[in-house]
C-alpha cells in the first residue's frame, strides 16, 4: 500500500510544533481518514474538530499545505504525495490544541445580528425565484474558512470592528428574505464594519458550499449601505415616499 | 482528594443541542424558565445537519388528499404496529404546525407554483409529504431552531459532554460532566434534564452517523434508573455509499429515490419488483435494504458490493437543483457525476427505534423529571421509522418534551444529589489516565464496530448474537481496563473511551433484545425465525437495570382505541 507522510501540527497557542507521521493511504481517502488514522494507531490524544465526515457540518477546517480547507473534502490523491502534506491549525483563531481552535468569537457576533421578522399581516406565500436567491446563502455550514482567509482578520485582526464574510452572508439572508421587514444596513455600517471589505474575493474562493459571498452578498450589502447613508437622490425619495 | 468544578443552575437542562434538544429549548424558555443546553460539539454541528430529505408533516400542498389520518396509519404500518399509537397520533396531528413555525421562524422551504411549501414523495408515504430545502433539510432546521434559540437567550455550554445524571430519591436533579477543550469538571443542578442525544450509529463499523452517535442518552437514562424499550430495532438505511472505502457508509439520502432514482443489479436487473412490486424503490427502508443486502450475497453486487442507484435518466439541470449536496458529495468523493451514470449503494447503519421509554403526552421517562425527545426516545417508530417521520418527530416531542419540563420544574422541589454522587463521577473519568498500562480506547472501538457488524447487523441468528454478547461482555472487561495518553486538554483518546462506556452498555441491550425476540418484524430480521409471528406483535421489550444487572421484560404494546384500530386496518 502507498504511503504517505503528514506533518501535523502539534502544541497550544504558547508552543508547539510540527510532527511528522507515516500513514498508510487508501483509494478516495481524504486527510481526515489520514488524520483519524494517526488518532486510531500513532497519537491517540491528536486533538481535531470534526463530526459528520460528509461536508455537512463544517467541523473539521484547517490549513492544508496551507490552504484553509475542510480535511474532511480534500482527496489525497488531489495532493502531492512525493512530499509531505503540512496539517495546521485556521490561522485566524486562538490555538486551543493540535488542529483545533477557538471559534467563539464568532458566535458573538452572530448574537448581534437582530433576527427574521416577518413584515406583518404576510400570507407566507413565496415564489421559488425569489426563494433561490436566499437558498445560496442559507447552504452556509458554518467552516469559517471565509473567516479564516480574510485579510482583515487573519493579517489585520479586526475582530473587534469587522464581523466578517460569514456574517455578511448571514445578514444577506435576511435582508433579502422575500418576508422580512427590518433593515440591518446600520449594523452592517456601523458594528459589522462592511467598508473595511475591498473585495478581493478571497471568501468565495475558499468557500466549501461555492457560495458567491462577494458577488451575491458583500456587493449587494455595499451598495444598500450606500443606498441608505450615502445617496442624496434616494435620501430625498425616502423623505416624500417612504421606505422600510 | 476532591475535584474542584464549577456549578450551574438552571430550572431545565437540555442534554444535546439536534433538533429536539433545540425545539425543548425554544420551549422551555418560552414558558419563562431558564435553559442551559448542553452539547458536545459547537452549537450548529449536530447530526441533525446531516438530515436531507425532508421533514414529513400531511399540510396536503401537493396530494390534496393527505390528512393526520393517512400519516397516522402510514407510520403505524410502516412500524409494524409495535409503534405507541399515541405518539404516531400526536406526530401526525401537530407536525404540520410545527413546520409552519419553522417557516415563521426564519427557515425558507422550496415552494411549490402556488407558493407553498413544496412536498415530495418517500418511501412509506402514501401522499408527497415530505416538506424540503433540496436535500439539506437539516441544516436549513438546525440553523433556524439555533437562532430562535439564541435570540431567545438560552445558555449553551458548547463542547461539553455529560457523564452522568444527578438523582434525589427518585428524581433527577442535575448532571456532571466535563469541558471538551480544558478538561474541567461541571456541574449542572437543574429541576427538570431534557435528554436529546441522539443514536446509537457509532457502534458499527460501516455507519451514516457522526462521532457523536455514542447512545450517551440512553446510557444515561438506564443508569439512572429509566426504562429503554425496543432496543432491538435498528435502522439500517438501504443506501449509503460502498466506494471509495473512506467514505463506506456515507448517506445517500431517500431523497434521490423519492426524485425517481431507480436501483438495479450487476445484470441490470430492476430487482425491487421482487421484494415489494407495488411499491418499488419507495418500500419502506427495511424491506430495500434487505433485498440491496441479499442481492450481493447471492452474487448479484456490484464490484464493491452494492447496487446501482441511478438518477441520470433525470435533466441533468434538475438533478443539481433538488439533489445539490449529492451530486457533489459523488463527484468530488467518488468521482461519480450522477447526472450521467449510477451511484454505487449498500446499506449502513443508520437510526435507533428504540431507546428511552416515555410518555407520550410529556415525553417523561419512567424517572421523574427526567425527559427524552428525538432519536434517543422509543415509541414512535416502532419496528421501522419512515424517512422523513425523524425531523418531524424532534420537532413534536422536543417541543412536548420542553413544554413538560418547564411545567415539572414550577412544581419540583429543588433537589441536591447524596452521597458523592459528583466524585464518584470525576474519579471515574480520571481513572482512565491514572493506569500505568492499558490498551488503546480506539482498540476496543475498533473490536465493538466490527463485533456489531458482523454479528448484531441486518440479519441475525441465535448463534451470532450469543456470541456477539460474549464479545461485548468481553470489551466490557477490556473497556474498564483502557489506560489514556496524554493530558486532558481536548483529548479525543479521552473522550472516546467514556464514550465507549455509554456504546457497550447500549450495545449489549440491543444484542440481548434481538436475541429475546424470536421472530422477524421491521427492521430486526432473524434467519432463525424468518417469519412475523402474532403473538409478538402484541409486546415490546422493554430493558432495565435491576441490582446492577441488565434485565429484560415484556410489555403488551398499548391497543389504539377503536376508531383509530378502524383506521390502521382499512384498506
Amino acid at each position: 500500500m502507498k504511503e504517505a507522510v503528514l506533518r501535523v501540527f502539534r502544541g497550544t497557542s504558547d508552543a508547539g510544533d510540527l510532527v511528522e507521521y507515516r500513514v498508510p493511504v487508501a483509494p478516495g481517502m481524504v486527510v481526515l481518514d489520514a488524520l483519524h488514522y494517526i488518532q486510531g494507531y500513532l497519537a491517540p490524544d491528536l486533538a481535531v474538530r470534526w463530526n459528520c465526515k460528509a461536508g455537512k457540518c463544517g467541523s473539521c477546517s484547517a490549513e492544508v499545505n496551507g490552504r484553509p480547507r475542510l480535511t474532511c473534502k480534500t482527496r489525497m490523491d488531489s495532493l502531492p504525495l512525493d512530499r509531505p502534506v503540512v496539517v495546521t491549525p485556521m490561522k485566524a483563531f486562538p490555538i486551543i490544541r493540535d488542529l483545533v481552535t477557538d471559534v467563539s468569537w464568532n458566535y458573538e457576533v452572530n448574537r448581534k445580528i437582530p433576527p427574521f421578522s416577518p413584515r406583518p399581516g404576510t400570507d407566507w406565500k413565496m415564489s421559488q425565484a425569489d426563494v433561490d436567491r436566499v437558498q445560496e446563502f442559507r447552504k452556509c455550514i458554518e467552516c469559517f474558512l471565509c473567516q479564516n482567509v480574510c485579510h482583515v482578520l487573519r493579517d489585520h485582526g479586526k475582530k473587534a470592528e469587522f464581523g466578517g464574510p460569514r456574517f455578511f452572508v448571514r445578514v444577506a439572508a435576511l435582508e433579502m428574505h422575500p418576508l422580512d421587514g427590518v433593515s440591518r444596513t446600520k449594523l452592517l455600517k456601523e458594528e459589522l464594519g462592511l467598508g473595511y471589505c475591498n473585495i478581493t474575493k478571497c471568501c468565495t474562493e475558499v468557500c466549501p458550499e461555492d457560495i458567491h459571498i462577494t458577488d451575491n452578498a458583500i456587493i449587494p450589502l455595499k451598495e444598500r449601505v450606500v443606498d441608505d447613508f450615502y445617496d442624496p437622490v434616494a435620501n430625498l425619495l425616502r423623505k416624500l415616499f417612504g421606505r422600510k | 482528594m476532591s475535584h474542584p468544578y464549577e456549578i450551574h443552575e438552571h430550572d431545565v437542562l437540555v442534554v444535546g443541542a439536534g433538533g429536539a434538544g433545540l425545539r425543548a429549548a425554544i420551549e422551555s424558555l418560552s414558558r419563562g424558565a431558564s435553559v442551559g443546553v448542553v452539547c458536545k460539539s459547537l452549537l450548529g454541528k449536530a447530526h441533525t445537519v446531516m438530515a436531507e430529505g425532508g421533514i414529513a408533516a400531511a399540510m396536503a400542498n401537493v396530494d390534496r388528499g393527505d390528512d393526520w389520518r393517512t400519516h397516522f396509519r402510514d407510520t403505524m404500518r410502516g412500524g409494524k404496529y409495535l409503534n405507541n399509537w399515541r405518539m404516531a397520533q400526536i406526530h401526525a396531528q401537530e407536525a404540520p404546525d410545527r413546520v409552519r413555525e419553522l417557516e415563521q421562524w426564519g427557515a425558507l422551504f422550496d415552494r411549490t407554483a402556488d407558493g407553498d411549501i413544496l412536498q415530495r414523495a418517500f418511501g412509506g408515504h402514501t401522499f408527497k409529504r415530505l416538506c424540503h430545502v433540496g436535500d439539506r433539510t437539516g441544516l436549513e432546521m438546525i440553523r433556524t431552531l439555533q437562532d430562535r434559540g439564541v435570540q431567545m437567550g438560552f445558555h449553551v455550554y458548547m463542547e461539553c459532554a455529560v457523564t452522568k445524571l444527578l438523582t434525589d430519591g427518585d428524581r433527577v436533579c442535575g448532571a456532571v460532566g466535563y469541558w471538551r477543550e480544558q478538561g474541567r469538571f461541571v456541574v449542572f443542578r437543574a429541576k427538570s434534564v431534557v435528554l436529546a442525544t441522539g443514536g446509537i450509529g457509532k457502534a458499527w463499523k460501516i455507519t451514516s452517523n457522526s462521532w457523536e452517535y455514542t447512545g450517551d442518552g440512553m446510557a444515561l437514562a438506564y443508569d439512572a434508573g429509566a426504562e429503554l424499550m425496543d432496543m432491538e430495532f435498528v435502522q439500517f438505511h438501504p443506501t449509503g455509499m460502498v466506494w471509495p472505502p473512506g467514505v463506506q457508509g456515507l448517506l445517500v439520502t431517500e431523497a434521490v429515490r423519492g426524485e425517481g432514482g431507480v436501483l438495479r443489479n450487476r445484470q441490470g436487473e430492476r430487482f425491487m419488483e421482487r421484494y415489494d412490486p407495488d411499491k418499488m424503490e419507495l418500500s419502506t427502508r427495511d424491506v430495500v435494504a434487505r433485498a440491496i443486502y441479499t442481492e450481493v450475497r447471492e452474487g448479484r453486487g456490484t464490484e464493491h458490493g452494492g447496487a446501482f442507484l441511478d438518477i441520470s435518466q433525470k435533466p441533468a439541470e434538475y438533478v443539481k437543483r433538488k439533489l445539490p449536496s449529492m451530486y457533489h458529495q459523488f463527484l468530488e468523493l467518488a468521482d461519480v457525476d450522477i447526472t450521467k451514470g449510477p451511484m454505487e449503494v449498500g446499506p449502513t447503519c443508520h437510526y435507533m427505534m428504540g431507546g428511552v421509554r416515555v410518555d407520550a403526552e410529556t415525553a417523561e421517562t419512567t424517572v421523574h423529571g427526567l425527559y427524552a425527545a428525538g432519536e434517543v426516545a422509543a415509541g414512535l417508530h416502532g419496528a421501522n421509522r419512515l424517512g422523513g417521520n425523524s425531523l418531524s418527530d424532534l420537532l413534536v416531542f422536543g417541543r412536548r418534551a420542553g413544554l413538560a419540563a418547564a411545567e415539572g420544574a414550577d412544581r419540583a422541589p429543588t433537589g441536591s444529589s447524596d452521597g458523592g454522587q459528583v466524585e464518584e463521577a470525576t474519579r471515574e473519568m480520571l481513572a482512565f489516565f491514572e493506569r500505568p498500562e492499558g490498551e488503546s480506547p480506539y482498540a476496543v472501538h475498533r473490536d465493538l464496530t466490527e463485533t456489531m457488524q458482523s454479528l448484531v447487523g441486518i440479519f441475525r441468528n441465535e448463534q451470532d448474537l450469543e456470541s456477539g454478547l460474549a464479545k461485548i461482555r468481553e470489551l466490557q472487561d477490556r473497556a474498564g481496563r483502557v489506560r489514556v495518553e496524554g493530558s486532558r486538554l481536548f483529548n479525543p483518546g479521552w473522550h472516546l473511551a467514556r464514550d465507549l462506556k455509554a456504546m457497550l452498555t447500549v450495545s449489549e441491550a440491543v444484542a440481548r433484545s434481538a436475541l429475546l425476540r424470536k421472530e422477524s418484524r421491521g427492521a430486526h430480521s432473524r434467519t432463525d425465525f424468518a417469519e412475523s409471528d402474532p403473538s409478538w406483535g402484541k409486546r415490546n421489550i422493554v430493558v432495565s437495570r435491576r441490582g446492577g444487572a441488565m434485565e429484560l421484560t415484556e410489555r403488551p404494546v398499548p391497543e389504539p382505541p377503536p376508531d383509530l384500530k378502524a383506521l390502521i386496518e382499512a384498506q
